[in-house]
């Protein structure tokens, strides 16, 4: 007996019911968890990749979130959900140039970033949004109007902004670990933790869900579910705002083109999350963001440098859709009669 | 006119389809009125009519008021709960999240309606942590009546709830929509195949085919109608 199937043994003898699919995934995140734990303690280099792998992996992961939102509400990618991003990201560049503080600033841009994700819902989604294709044609419509609208206002040269977090870092045992990649981890949990009490603990919430799962069924209660669909594009571009605002200080300058690669990694995580799941987008870009930095890092310049990191991710998203559709987190369609 | 819901000359279509040809029918305040008919007859279209999701002219006035205008959730709000055919229950979240959604349209506490509802549904009560798509049907069946009852609407729409449930379960769920109507005073305008049961339960009765009523009458003057009796209760 392997050591999975004695696992699903022991835990259906609790009487648990066990889908042997979550046991697999479970135990291959185990693994790759003990893989960076041995790997950290061994090696300074090692931790040092993995650490920022997972300040990255947030990022990405956060983007991913975003995805998934519309994704669950609308069964569409949303293509412009980076290029939003980094549209915010300069709201707040311009924001703290009219003299706010990096956090007021922050706080602003998040505001604006619910605001103008809930009114592109309404006025460019919502007009054609019982056509998949449609929806989709409009989101890379969006991606472009927004790129050429910021390149118009700001020009593509390259700002830079103040750090949120300084340019010092922590010392643990040998390993350099900068206050920078604590504090994109850390904002890109509170982010993902609050959305994720909204959507679980209140009525708001609760409306939502039911909008996303069974829109008819949902209005026969009273849910108004165009208002769930752009309260939804709302939360998402906030989401996203995060991610640009925690990716600008990583690429050390802000630039028209800052969320283009990221947005590549967010699908990979997406989909090796499973669309639909939440928890995965996260994991996946965690899983993204670690392997990735570890990827490039190890591997000697001449044959995967920096420049290949993008067409890696495809290569890992289309692995995923060839040997695991469902991903990580996706549930198979199963339904009771 | 006291009639708490009146469909005057109502049509309905599904794309090109005409399935409600001029129904009219009148739901008194307090009553139970059962929607007879053979399969096609436009029974669950009438409701949905109500309802607001199915595209329908005609007048339908709900304590007066007209609903032409009014989309499905603006109709919940209104204080109609429509059961529909397949339950309506979302499969993917808890018990407790379902009945929540049943009260979507009341603010604050839904305490006391729970505390009722789980006087009719006990059982409900221990499992409010469970998720729905693991109930039996007919559990799932009544988690949606006790949804609708959380929502504690002026008319509740009931669309075929014998539908896949043991004889027993049937009995057991018009047995407590008799209740409801009897203790709370709920209005129930109920769409059922069984016509034994439905005339049992209901005071007033339409018979549909083919998209328009052909019969009406109290309970008593349906059950005695011959064409009834040949046709829907069969004997």
């Amino acid at each position: 007996m392997s050591a999975e199937t004695s696992a699903i043994a022991g835990l259906r003898a609790r009487g648990w019911a066990v889908d042997p699919g979550a046991v697999t995934v479970a135990l291959v995140l185990l693994g790759a968890a003990i893989f960076l734990l041995i790997g950290c303690l061994r090696s300074a280099t090692f931790a040092q990749y993995t650490v920022q792998g997972i300040a990255l992996g947030s990022v990405y992961g956060a983007l991913a979130l975003a995805l998934v939102l519309v994704y669950r509400a609308t069964h569409v990618i949303n293509f412009a959900q980076g290029e939003l991003a980094m549209l915010t990201t300069y709201i707040a560049y311009e924001l703290m140039l009219k003299g706010l503080s990096y956090w007021a600033a922050f706080a602003a841009t998040l505001a604006i970033a619910f605001v103008l994700g809930t009114l592109l819902q309404v006025t460019v989604i919502r007009p054609v949004q019982h056509s998949v294709i449609a929806v989709v044609i409009v989101t890379v419509g969006l991606f472009i109007l927004i790129d050429g609208i910021v390149n118009w206002i700001w020009g593509g040269d390259f700002k830079s902004m103040p750090s949120p977090f300084g340019i010092d870092s922590f010392n643990v045992g040998g390993v350099v670990i900068s206050h920078l990649y604590v504090g994109m981890v850390i904002v890109v949990l509170a982010s993902v933790v609050l959305v994720w009490a909204l959507f679980r603990f209140t009525k708001l919430g609760l409306g939502m869900r039911a909008a996303a799962l069974r829109p008819a069924a949902a209005a026969l209660v009273g849910v108004r579910v165009d208002s769930m669909l752009a309260i939804g594009w709302g939360l998402a571009a906030v989401l996203g705002a995060v991610a640009g605002l925690m990716a600008e200080p990583s690429q050390i300058f802000l630039s028209p083109t800052l969320m283009q690669p990221i947005l590549v990694y967010a699908f990979a995580a997406a989909v090796l999350g499973g669309l639909e799941s939440p928890v995965g987008a996260l994991v996946g870009g965690l899983a993204i963001g670690v392997s990735l930095t570890l990827i490039v890092g190890y591997v000697p310049q001449n044959y995967i440098g920096t420049e290949l990191q993008l067409p890696l991710a495809f290569a890992v998203l289309l692995l995923i859709l060839l040997v695991k559709p469902a991903g990580l987190f996706g549930r198979r369609e199963v339904r009771r009669v | 006119m006291t009639a708490l819901l009146e469909l005057e000359d109502v049509e309905a279509r599904y794309g090109p389809v005409h399935v409600l040809h001029g129904i009219s029918l009148a739901v008194e305040e307090g009553s139970v009125v059962a929607v007879l008919g053979p399969n096609g007859a436009g029974k669950t279209t009438t409701l949905r009519a109500v309802s607001g999701t199915v595209r329908r002219s005609g007048s339908i006035r709900f304590a007066g008021r007209p609903l032409k205008r009014v989309g499905p959730d603006g109709v919940a709000r209104l204080g109609i709960a429509h059961v529909p055919e397949g339950r309506g229950t979302f499969s993917e979240l808890t018990v407790w999240e379902n009945l929540r959604l049943g009260a979507y349209t009341r603010r604050g506490s839904i305490q006391p309606e729970l505390e009722r509802v789980f006087t009719y549904f006990p059982w409900l009560a221990d499992r409010r942590r469970q998720q729905a798509g693991t109930l039996s049907g007919g559990e799932q069946q009544m988690l949606a009546l006790a949804r609708a009852f959380v929502h504690r609407p002026r008319l509740l729409l009931l669309d075929e709830p014998s539908l896949g449930l043991a004889p027993v379960l049937v009995a057991e769920l018009f047995r407590i929509v008799r209740e409801l109507n009897e203790d709370e005073g709920l209005t129930v305008l109920v769409v059922e195949q069984n016509a034994h049961l439905a005339l049992q339960a209901a005071d007033a009765g339409y018979v549909l085919e083919a998209g328009r009523v052909v019969l009406s009458g109290s309970s008593d003057e349906l059950r005695a109608d011959d064409s009834v009796r040949r046709s829907y209760l069969g004997y």
